[in-house]
């Protein structure tokens, strides 16, 4: 890994000023806040960034908040060890942000960072040389995905912890652009695209995470790995369930991570449990289902095969938590 | 006054629990490691690596990289064209590539520049002219007849080294047998992985001479291959080791970037540095071979070995290094465990176009280890037999000789065995746990120290020397590196009981070939046993210069003194003494304070070609049982607890030894469930990073119990034999074993990664043999092997310091 590029740090106190300068230094400028993600791409010149708009003293982005009308708001900037033990949020999603990395990156890291994580795919994330001894990618300078050769699609893989548990909460995002601001649900920040991942306008910064009221929604989170001491997901399963007080499911959303370029619903296994108690059969026929809409490539650690093979075990032992 | 090395009893710091002696430096950062060091006018420099996995050199131009302002000097392979390699039947490689790149990452050209961001970027500015040529990356396709040669031109078989050895009548031990039984198996390569990315700072000095600090293993070997490629007189040439972070046998072998490094220094006459990347050290490598086994025993129905024909195919990537060795050390060690009247050992290493595979801990012994243990485990199933019995059945004997003219002296097997047993509760356990939890069990042996220096020649193996200043100040003289492993601690702590001080009291100067007497250098398990009995020599020595002059004041003679707790007394009257200082002066005024100590490992080798393999002064025995956890739908595997018992004959420092047992149990574990140097078919490494190399952090270290067997060896110092590499290899097999006790899927190949279980599952689940390993092993002609007798009248004789 080569040392950081030169670059020019600008440190915003505000938002808005944040937005101001972003668009003002034009295509090629980024944001940047535990940089966790970020700098290591940049020692690896996998992205080149001549300026980075550093949001970490941006007043007011950082911290948990109870929201008047009920539920919470999570900052961008707030960091990941922060978000794992607070006991404001959901435990699913606390427990998803105590997974991310190490301790040591949880500290660096943010909840806008973590929405926000580029995609990864192992022909994408090595040095430059290596880069150059394969041949490029679609993703970085090539004319070739190198996962699906035959595809003009980028595979890369979204491989953040936060984004499925979000979407299973029902939570959503506020972002803050040129254009002013605008609240949508997590689920439509992303694009299944592994380049153009992030479906942000031009110049816009995500701000906070609005994760409404729980109100007896039962969550679970599961992530998937080789060392449970720092691994990215190989697969992460996130589910909710809505019980009836006789046991059966209103309501399931069930969200895969690690196994397409944005977090993946699983419609079809949703429907099977909609109206239907949490039998074992019941799991069972939904976890087969969920592993439909996976589409895992070869481009993460362990082979894709298996991450499909486990799917079904996965979403059924997420479902049985909850049941 | 005596000094008795072998005695038990009444030793004041050689058996204590205490920290090493630089325990505080390597803490608190004061401890200056190669890449901390600098100096004025330094340059920095770097490496311009292969992008292909083989191609020919048609040209170098390096003319825009030298213009960039800041670039002092770029060298090619043009500049540096005398091949170089560790073993003098491997001198097959260059620093820089001449005319031909052999894998991708060897170094093609070096720069020295001002500072690391104009070196990157001149190294952008050279632009290398290749021709590809077909990368060859497995066993299979470096035998194919028509495959391109790797080393020459035209085509053929990329055999590096093919050996074939049978000692005594193999044939007649299987016609005897009850049951003969036919495996194969398959280790994966991994690599070292060590925490300190190694650097090279060399500089000229203004009289000419040339000092090269380096973080190596081996600062002799380094010496000799650097006189030898820069054409300097070793006279003229310095190596230093500073404190090394980790080497594993990562840093043995002369490394690319250590002769650059130097030439860069020479070329530009100013310090240089070279510190490799994270990326660059997988490149770098010099790890374990992967290795192809097959393995054909004869027992009687009762269990006893009747004979073994053993074959092992390794995949040795680019270059030599060791690897006529790693060889010779798949096939040696099988017999210093259990009887084996009868042995055939074919052993085979091919170049792939691959980073060259070299020594790492246990060298060339794991992959036949995990290959034997797991074939016994199969034996003992059909024979009706209880593992550990068949062990037990075919135990070597102490002081005995092997077939293949290994001596043995001092074996602590058994006891090793029966203290793992029972600790882990083993035979409650094995078959009897839930679904999904198991136990495995396995033993191994290794050298502490090989017999022979890699190069032939009389000179001791090590010498260290002693000298002791007017005020009492005692400084010791050792080449041995301290690679973490605490050897700078354990030789204070020898000489320090001898003297009768404390390690703490005693200046240690280590590794520096203008100030240090030879050692072989810190691999192959030897510096506790060989540089430890050069100390006891050399201690003894100046014990006895002390004794003289300090009987000469107490009015009694020499032969009545003892060293103790700083004092040098009468025996039996402890009011008759002089301080160890009082002691020093008196003796000093009778003549210069310095002695020299020697150690030469006994003569050993058989008569037969590749007996320096495998010889060894003792043996260090191990014995593990690991329990697991296992996921039997998802096919993860969580190594819960070891027991291991390791025979150290004696632990000079318990607390260092049980360091060596623990780290070798943590590296096993890695490489039983996770860790693979694997490339892909563009000959690139899957994975250069520490985030993409899976290896355990101690999250995933299993809770680890640590049992010496102290059983002195009689020509240990102090009786002490190897603790660093030797537990390792038990564990690789009996994390396999306990696999297979806990889901039934029979496991013959590492790394046992959850892909390859869920696979080996999923076909049991269809009615098919749940099976992790290979079918069968690439086919090689080896042709009629070299007969050699065993060994006639069996006991060994030891010699007895």
């Amino acid at each position: 890994m080569m040392r950081l590029p030169p670059f020019a740090r600008l440190a915003p106190r505000t938002l808005a000023e944040a937005v101001e300068m972003l668009a003002d230094q034009g295509p090629g400028a980024a944001v940047v806040a535990g940089g966790t993600d970020l700098y290591p791409n940049m020692k690896r010149r996998q992205v080149e960034h001549h300026a980075l708009v550093d949001l970490r003293a941006v007043e007011g982005m950082r911290g948990i908040r109870e929201e008047p009308g009920g539920g919470i708001s999570i900052g961008a900037t707030t960091r990941l060890s922060h978000l794992a033990g607070s006991s404001a949020v959901p435990r699913a999603l606390a427990h998803a942000a105590s997974v991310i990395a190490s301790p040591q990156i949880r500290n660096m890291g943010t909840v806008g960072g973590n929405l926000c994580l580029d995609t990864r795919c192992s022909w994408y994330n090595e040095p430059e040389d290596w880069r150059t001894a394969v041949g490029f990618c679609l993703k970085a300078a090539g004319d070739v995905c190198r996962v699906a050769p035959a595809k003009s699609h980028c595979w890369a893989v979204a491989s953040s912890d936060l984004p499925p548990v979000a979407i299973a909460l029902g939570a959503s995002v506020r972002a803050v652009g040129p254009g002013g601001e605008r609240t949508f649900p997590v689920a439509d920040l992303y694009r299944d695209d592994g380049i153009d991942h992030l479906a942000l306008l031009p110049g816009e910064i995500v701000a906070e995470l609005l994760v409404p009221p729980v109100d007896g929604l039962r969550v679970t989170y599961r992530k998937i790995r080789r060392r449970g001491s720092i691994d990215f997901p190989e697969l992460g399963v996130a589910a909710s369930v809505r019980l009836a007080p006789e046991g059966i499911c209103e309501a399931a959303t069930i969200v895969l991570g690690s196994v397409a370029s944005a977090p993946v619903r699983c419609r079809e296994a949703e429907d099977l449990l909609a109206g239907r108690p949490l039998t074992p059969e019941v799991i069972e026929e939904a976890a087969a289902a969920a592993a439909h809409p996976a589409k895992p490539q070869d481009n993460t650690d362990l082979s894709h095969v298996y991450r499909k093979w486990v799917i079904p075990i996965h979403v059924s032992r997420a479902l049985q938590s909850l049941s | 006054m005596t000094v008795d090395p072998s005695r038990t009893d009444d030793l004041a710091v050689v058996g204590t629990r205490r920290p090493k002696i630089d325990a505080m430096a390597r803490l608190t950062g004061e401890a200056r490691y190669a890449d901390d060091l600098s100096m004025p006018g330094m340059l920095v420099g770097r490496q311009l690596r292969s992008i292909h996995a083989h191609a020919r050199i048609r040209s170098v131009d390096t003319s825009r990289a030298e213009a960039l302002p800041g670039v002092v000097a770029v060298i090619t392979g043009r500049d540096v064209p005398i091949a170089y390699g560790v073993l003098p039947v491997s001198q097959d490689e260059n620093a820089l590539a001449v005319d031909r790149v052999r894998y991708v990452g060897e170094p093609v050209a070096a720069v020295a520049a001002v500072d690391e961001e104009t070196a990157e970027q001149a190294l952008r500015l050279v632009s290398v002219d290749y021709e590809p040529l077909p990368a060859v990356l497995s066993i299979e396709d470096a035998l194919d007849p028509s495959g391109v040669l790797i080393h020459g031109e035209g085509q053929g078989a990329n055999v590096h080294k093919a050996v074939a050895l049978e000692f005594g009548d193999v044939d007649a031990g299987f016609a005897a047998a009850d049951l003969v039984r036919e495996d194969v198996f398959s280790f994966a390569g991994n690599t070292h992985a060590p925490l300190e990315q190694p650097a090279t700072l060399a500089a000229l000095g203004g009289d000419g001479r040339l000092t090269v600090w380096s973080a190596t293993q081996a600062p002799h070997y380094l010496h000799r291959a650097l006189a030898r490629v820069l054409e300097l007189p070793s006279s003229r040439i310095r190596v230093v080791a500073p404190p090394v972070g980790g080497g594993f046998g990562a840093k043995t072998d002369i490394l690319p970037h250590e002769v650059a490094a130097a030439k860069l220094a020479m070329v530009t006459g100013r310090p240089v540095k070279i510190t490799l990347t994270r990326e660059e050290v997988f490149h770098s490598h010099r790890g374990r071979h992967p290795v192809q086994m097959w393995v054909r025993t004869g027992f009687t129905s009762d269990g006893r070995i009747t004979a073994m024909h053993f074959r092992s195919l390794l995949d040795g990537g680019a270059y030599g290094s060791f690897g006529v060795a790693s060889t010779y050390y798949t096939g040696a060690l099988q017999t210093t465990t259990y009887r084996i009247p009868a042995y055939r050992f074919e052993g085979l290493r091919v170049f792939t176009t691959k980073p060259p595979c070299g020594p790492k801990r246990g060298h060339g012994t794991p992959q036949p280890r995990f290959a034997v243990e797991r074939h016994l485990d199969r034996a003992a199933e059909e024979l009706g037999l209880d593992p550990v019995e068949l062990r037990l059945r075919n135990a070597v004997e102490p002081f005995s000789r092997t077939v293949n003219h290994l001596r043995i002296t001092s074996c602590g097997m058994r006891a090793c065995i029966e203290e793992v047993v029972s600790a882990s509760g083993y035979h409650g356990k094995k078959g009897h746990l839930p679904r999904g939890r198991g136990v495995g069990f396995a033993v191994s042996a290794y050298l502490s120290g090989a017999g022979l220096p890699i190069y032939w020649n009389d000179m001791p193996q090590s010498e260290v020397h002693i000298k002791v200043d007017r005020g009492g100040g005692v400084t010791v003289f050792s080449g041995a590196t301290d690679i973490g492993q605490g050897s700078t601690s354990t030789l204070a702590t020898i000489v320090a009981e001898i003297l009768g001080l404390q390690p703490e009291d005693l200046a240690m100067v280590t590794a520096d070939t203008d100030l240090t007497p030879v050692d072989l250098g810190s691999y192959s398990s030897r510096v506790t046993f060989m540089a430890g009995n050069a100390a006891i020599d050399a201690a003894s020595k100046l014990a006895r210069l002390v004794a003289e002059g300090a009987a000469q004041r107490l009015g009694v003679p020499p032969e009545e003194l003892v060293f103790r707790g700083g004092q040098v007394a009468v025996r039996g009257d402890p009011r008759k003494s002089l301080s160890w200082a009082q002691a020093v002066r008196a003796a000093s005024a009778r003549g210069a304070l310095m002695t020299s100590g020697v150690y030469w490992a006994p003569e050993m080798a058989g008569p037969y070609r590749g007996s320096g393999v495998g010889i060894s002064p003792a043996y260090s025995y191990s014995a593990a049982v690991v329990e697991v956890a296992t996921d039997p739908e998802t096919g993860e595997v969580s190594v819960e607890e070891v027991w291991i018992a390791h025979d150290i004959g004696r632990a000079i420092n318990p607390v260092l030894v049980q360091g060596q047992v623990e780290g070798s149990v943590y590296m096993a574990v890695g490489e039983a469930l996770m860790e693979e140097q694997s490339f892909r078919r563009q000959g690139v490494h899957r994975g250069p990073s520490l985030l993409d190399y899976k290896l355990p952090t101690t999250l995933e270290t299993p809770k680890i119990h640590t049992i010496l067997i102290e059983e002195p060896d009689p020509e240990g110092p102090f009786g002490a034999k190897e603790a660093g590499q030797g537990p390792l290899l038990p564990v690789i097999p009996a994390v396999a074993a306990a696999v297979e006790d806990a889901l039934g899927v029979v496991v013959h190949e590492v790394p046992i990664t959850p892909d390859r279980l869920l696979r080996a599952l999923r076909a049991g689940h269809r009615g098919k043999a749940p099976v992790i390993g290979p079918a069968s092993v690439p086919s090689f002609e080896f042709g009629e092997p070299e007969r050699v007798q065993p060994p006639v009248g069996s006991p060994a004789e030891v010699a007895v310091p």
